[in-house]
């Protein structure tokens, strides 16, 4: 989609999972405690309440748990239709990230697909993206 | 029941349309006389204020009246009040004032709920759009990705259903289909003309699965309900309906994080603190900003198993006026307008008092079940008249 998207204000809780990108790596916050995966990322562990936690890097794929097919202009530059989905990341137990489903037909999208991550780059965002594996 | 409980006594509502020139401040004033002249209470009589999401600068339509301004604005001397948006939903402003009349902290609460949506957007010279660089909080996890409406949110949830349970669009149409119809029948419901199946199916997709009529839109109105503690109903001259129980839960307070949406933890919830059961129940009432939330609240209240919600509603008999559970029977948000929760509970205590007129459920009703909220947001109240 050419027309600029929404951007995050980056700050030191997001900053990695946003910029994880420029290295081709989905980062994704976790306690070195109790290795409980942290999502929106925040500084302090949900599951053990340990101030212990720091990024890493996943492995980029995922598999789709829903979606819709946006038809809808929520703005008159929107260019339609897409897909939002919501990706359930390989390795990291209980995290979704919404996201789009790009590179392919939108009817092609089916819950159960796999993907991987495919950055989109824009100003100092990098935003995770998925395509489908075929 | 008795003194130590929590009642909605009056209860009103102002005109309800689209790009109305009445100030927003003005329309909840006509809310408010209508619930005060129900009750056969003066202002004067009024000691708390409550409403949800209070005044939100960024966004006037969504919200143009702040509790701290209908008070300054009216003379109430309230011994207590409270707005504000991190609150279990829409109706989260009820609970709250019946917590405060059964604690004493007052003894007759205005809770109301005004929108300005159409009105704003139709004036924005008025009601400017905030222009904002770069978005954070929740919505960083949604915007850059385009998903900007709670519809495309609520629409994943009910692709799940759709994929996992085989929801259909006509089981899912029902809800509208009956929202409409019953707005046929309420002189104040914003969209007056049924709906036909055909209509709907032909209709344009908002967001998978979920089309146009599966939406509410943009609405100006007030809705008004006053909470009156159980010592003080003999200064009150409509029939009091009692708050038998109350929830509003949330396991994550996300629209993607969370499994499912926050009304399943609500409703059972609900359910455990009280004696009542789904089979006293005459009457839900159910959020139906998008369709699909009253089909996860009929499963979430467990008048049928979860997955069971769209063969629950098939071919909408049951949900119907003259059905064995009625849904919606002011039209809901789909058909009545985006009142943003507080047309449930109205509608209510409508037909509890059974003044319902054209749209008056039979059986003499005595429970209702009234609902807000979608997604992490999710209040539940379960009124009996006694």
């Amino acid at each position: 989609m050419a027309v600029p998207r929404p951007l995050p204000r980056l700050d030191s809780s997001n900053r990695d999972f946003w910029t994880g990108g420029a290295n081709n790596e989905l980062r994704l916050m976790r306690c070195l405690d109790c290795a409980t995966f942290i999502h929106p990322p925040r500084p302090v562990c949900r599951n053990c309440l340990s101030e212990n936690v720091a990024t890493e890097a996943v492995a980029g794929t995922g598999v789709i748990a829903t979606f819709t097919v946006n038809y809808q202009k929520w703005h008159p530059a929107m260019e339609v239709p897409f897909v939002v989905a919501r990706v359930a990341p390989d390795g990291a137990p209980g995290v979704y990230l919404t996201t789009n489903i790009v590179g392919c037909d939108v009817d092609a999208v089916e819950i159960g697909d796999r993907v991987r991550v495919i950055f989109e780059q824009q100003d100092d965002v990098y935003l995770p993206l998925f395509q489908k594996i075929n | 029941m008795g003194a130590s409980d929590a009642y909605i006594t009056g209860i009103g509502q102002s005109e309800v349309g689209m790009k109305l020139t009445r100030h927003p401040l003005l329309l909840t004033l006509d809310a408010v006389r209508e619930a005060l002249q129900e009750a056969g209470l003066s202002i004067g009589q009024i000691d708390g204020v409550s409403t949800y999401p209070g005044r939100v600068p960024a966004m006037l339509g969504f919200s143009p009246v702040g509790s701290d301004e209908l008070i300054d604005a009216l003379g109430i001397r309230a011994s207590w009040y409270a707005g504000g948006i991190e609150i279990s939903s829409q109706l989260g402003a009820v609970t709250a004032a019946a917590m405060a009349v059964r604690t004493g902290q007052a003894r007759h609460v205005i809770c109301y709920r005004t929108v300005y949506e159409a009105a704003a957007m139709a004036r924005p010279e008025e009601y400017p759009v905030p222009r904002r660089d770069r978005v954070d909080g929740g919505s960083q996890w949604t915007a850059p990705f385009n998903a900007l409406s709670a519809a495309v949110w609520t629409a994943q949830y009910a692709m799940r259903h759709v994929k996992q349970f085989g929801l259909t669009r006509e089981q899912l149409a029902q809800i509208a289909l009956t929202g409409r119809a019953n707005a046929a029948l309420n002189p104040r419901a914003l969209v007056r003309e049924p709906l036909s199946m055909d209509e709907y199916l032909a209709a344009r997709m908002i967001a998978s699965p979920l089309c146009l009529y599966d939406c509410d839109r943009y609405t100006d109105a007030s809705t008004v309900l006053i909470v009156s503690a159980g010592d003080a109903l003999d200064e009150v001259s409509c029939t009091p309906v009692r708050i038998a129980a109350m929830a509003g839960s949330v396991e994550r307070h996300s629209w993607d994080q969370a499994e499912w949406m926050a009304c399943y933890p609500t409703g059972a919830d609900l359910w455990s603190r009280t004696d009542y059961t789904q089979s006293d129940v005459d009457t839900v009432q159910l959020y139906d900003g998008f369709s699909f939330q009253a089909i996860a609240w009929l499963e979430a209240l467990g008048f049928c198993e979860k997955g069971e919600g769209g063969r629950f509603i098939e071919g909408g008999k049951r949900i119907a006026l003259d059905g064995e559970l009625p849904l919606n029977t002011f039209g809901g948000q789909i058909g009545a307008g985006r009142l943003h929760g507080f047309g449930f509970a109205h509608e209510a205590v409508v037909q509890l008092r059974g003044k319902g007129e054209a749209r008056q459920i039979p059986g003499n009703p005595r429970v209702a079940v009234a609902t807000s909220g979608g997604g992490p947001l999710a209040t539940a109240l379960l009124l009996a008249r006694d």
